[in-house]
């Protein structure tokens, strides 16, 4: 088993909480893992990416080579895109479709969204939406974790595991309100996958 | 034993640590701040009692560590490359009076200037120095070194220098700890006269550590770090130093086609290298920075065996490696490269929505505008992202510190208004020297000092002078009617205008603070208030 992510948003848009959940359910399934994160300048609202690799053998190295990412998660649609050299010709983007508008020439969306479809693999998903409906708008990068889980190859009881470690110190409620996010963004990618 | 997932920085706290350490010290820099931060986690404070408050400036933490190694305690110094410049005369003079409790000077480059002003290659300050240097290729080796270093350091007699790069430090894995080793006691040096650096003992040190060298080579050429793997074609032999040989591997994760020689302790072991040299045909080197030990090998004339690497265009002379860059260099055929879509805009960090340097940005520039462009001296700090638009108000960004000494020279040579911009943070670490420089010549400068009450570029680390910038200035000698502060924001825009454009035409150094909390650093006290509530 061997799966190389890039997991792309904006700085501030909580990616690197994504890529810590990943990262301990994989360890947790007895996987081996590299995590390679963006820390410093670029957070300040920059670009920012993650390089995860999940793998049943030793990884050696801790950055995706190119055209070989088997899935761009990314919680802001123009970010998805901007990581494509990486993506392996049958990789897939699973992405948010809600713009962050922090910069003056920001694209038109429908251009921006034809341009996603043009990939035969893509999910996208509203998860801003499906975040205010589960309870807090904040749990948008955790809809999209759900969202990319039918792809991680890890089992969910993993994943769960993953996000009650992350969120279990700001409560209960807290931990349900993303474990109903995670499992919400998990129905749409499921059914993407069924109508394929 | 149950894995700890922790960043390459954060291994290297929990080697030391567990490695028997009893003080860290640093001023926080990509990327080398989560070491000290991770040691700075409450509960294990706690617990092991260990030292691990920030320090004024990386020179200051450099000799703080010094101090607790004289005193027989395993100390780590912490630090980003070009924080060593500014530690540089302590480290060079550390390796000259030796230690006696084990020192770590663990230094963090950034290549490719991720966050960085340069990416100049820290090994050749170890080289320069003259002391070991561990420079680990994963987060475990990375672990282990700290963990084992401060023994090394203990029976080689001199501090050894652990160099790390901002993938190694910035990745996330699965660490297997080690057992932990009791702290030092305090323990004074047996020669009590080691550490006077005196010229007539200066030079019997001097020649200890000079003499220390075959001792150093042979520490390498028995180092678990260092290795030798055969492979049946001998047309090459590569010689991988540090991360570079994970993106060998990449390639080759049943065993490469070449023999390798991994390197991960300085100085290279000499005859190990040359018995390699001998098997093989033509070598290629892969290093992290700059072609050091590729410029070794080749030699002036290149009259030896043909060496390969950045120097000769093998690999780009300069920048980060990455698997992409090593396979190419390799001969393997790399995939055509897809563009990024047109439609993508470049999205370069900026000054977050509602902090206060913004508001002193917007002022400035107004203030400056009958003066025409070109008159302000930036520093190091969020702050920095002034230059970008819609700002572009600032003209220098060169090191901690040199706004208020740039904008001195500027005003000596008759530039007026010279205008130094400065934080909090970056003041206390290297402006106030600076700042007494200008004092003692009334040089007519403008000194605005952006005080966000933190560190904020590293994370929001706590500022050192905290409520007392006014103080500093009044002490180092500023006319207290021109130490003027002022709240950043939107409805003292007019008067922030003022108050420059009065202070520009003041024939003598004047400093304005404008003070209000960084937004990231208030969010940040505000959630963790609601957290504290729900508990």
């Amino acid at each position: 088993m061997k799966k190389d992510i890039i997991i792309s948003g904006v700085g501030g848009q909580g990616i690197l909480s994504i890529s810590a959940i990943i990262g301990m359910a994989a360890l947790e399934a007895g996987l081996n893992i590299k995590q390679s994160e963006v820390h410093g300048m670029s957070q300040r609202g920059g670009d920012v990416q993650a390089n995860l690799r999940i793998s049943s053998d030793t990884i050696y190295s801790d950055l995706i080579s190119h055209k070989s990412a088997d899935l761009i998660l990314s919680v802001e649609p123009m970010e998805a895109l901007r990581y494509i050299p990486f993506l392996s010709p049958d990789g897939w983007i699973v992405t948010n479709i809600t713009p962050y508008k922090n910069i003056p020439d920001y694209p038109d969306e429908e251009a921006l969204f034809a341009e996603l479809k043009k990939h035969k693999n893509h999910v996208l998903v509203d998860a801003d939406r499906i975040a205010k409906e589960c309870g807090t708008a904040r749990a948008g990068n955790i809809v999209m974790l759900g969202a990319a889980a039918p792809f991680l190859d890890i089992p969910y009881d993993m994943l769960e595991f993953g996000i009650k470690k992350i969120f279990g110190c700001k409560g209960e409620d807290i931990v349900n309100i993303n474990l109903k996010a995670f499992k919400a963004g998990m129905e749409v990618s499921e059914q993407v996958l069924a109508g394929k | 034993m149950q894995k700890l997932l922790l960043l390459g920085a954060e291994a290297i706290a929990q080697g030391a640590i567990d490695g028997g350490m009893s003080g860290v010290y640093a001023y926080p820099g990509t990327p080398s701040t989560e070491i000290t931060e991770y040691v700075q986690d409450p509960e294990l404070a706690r617990q092991r009692n260990i030292r691990s408050q920030w320090s004024a400036n990386e020179k200051t933490a450099m000799e703080a560590a010094l101090g607790m190694s004289y005193s027989g305690k395993r100390a780590m110094v912490c630090m980003k490359h070009v924080g060593l410049n500014v530690a540089a005369d302590a480290f060079m003079n550390s390796a000259i009076t030796g230690i006696n409790g084990g020192l770590l000077i663990t230094v963090a480059d950034d290549p490719s200037m991720h966050s960085s002003q340069n990416e100049q290659d820290s090994r050749y300050y170890g080289k320069f120095a003259q002391i070991p240097i561990l420079e680990p290729s994963n987060q475990q080796e990375a672990y282990d070194m700290a963990y084992f270093g401060f023994r090394l350091s203990e029976e080689l007699e001199v501090p050894v220098m652990l160099r790390i790069t901002t993938r190694l430090s910035h990745s996330r894995t699965g660490i297997v700890r080690k057992e932990e080793q009791p702290q030092n006691e305090l323990t004074l040096p047996k020669d009590l006269k080691q550490f006077i650096l005196l010229p007539s003992l200066a030079r019997k040190r001097y020649k200890k550590l000079v003499e220390a060298r075959p001792k150093f080579e042979e520490s390498s050429a028995q180092s678990a770090y260092n290795r030798f793997f055969d492979g049946p074609d001998k047309s090459l032999g590569i010689i991988a130093c540090g991360i570079a040989y994970n993106y060998l591997m990449e390639h080759y994760p049943n065993g490469c086609d070449y023999p390798v020689m991994k390197i991960c302790q300085y100085p290279m072991p000499r005859n190990k290298i040359k018995e390699f040299e001998e098997k093989v045909d033509e070598l290629l080197v892969l290093e992290e920075g700059y072609p050091m030990i590729e410029e070794l090998l080749a030699g002036y004339f290149r009259k030896g065996k043909s060496v390969h690497g950045r120097l000769d265009g093998t690999l780009p002379r300069i920048g980060e490696l990455n698997p992409d860059i090593v396979g190419e260099a390799l001969g393997f055929e790399v995939p055509e490269e897809e563009e990024v879509p047109e439609i993508v805009a470049p999205r370069p960090p900026s000054l977050c929505v509602g902090c206060g340097h913004r508001d002193a940005y917007s002022a400035l520039n107004v203030a400056l505008k009958e003066y025409g462009d070109g008159h302000v001296f930036a520093d190091i700090g969020c702050y920095t992202l002034g230059a970008l638009p819609p700002y572009e108000a600032i003209n220098s960004c060169v090191d901690m510190g040199a706004s208020i000494t740039m904008a001195k020279g500027a005003a000596d040579a008759g530039l007026h208004p010279s205008v130094a911009v400065i934080g909090d943070s970056t003041f206390t670490h290297s402006g106030m020297t600076g700042l007494l420089d200008a004092v003692a010549e009334n040089t007519p400068i403008t000194i605005i000092i952006s005080d966000n009450l933190t560190t904020a570029m590293t994370g929001g680390q706590p500022s050192e002078a905290e409520n007392r910038l006014e103080n500093i200035c009044e002490g180092i000698g500023v006319d207290p009617e021109h130490i003027r502060v002022v709240v950043p924001h939107h409805k003292n825009h007019d008067l922030m205008v003022e108050m420059m454009k009065e202070e520009f035409e003041y024939k003598g150094v004047s400093v304005i603070i404008p003070r209000r909390e960084c937004i990231q650093t208030l969010a940040r006290k505000k959630r963790n208030k609601v957290a504290g509530k729900r508990v």
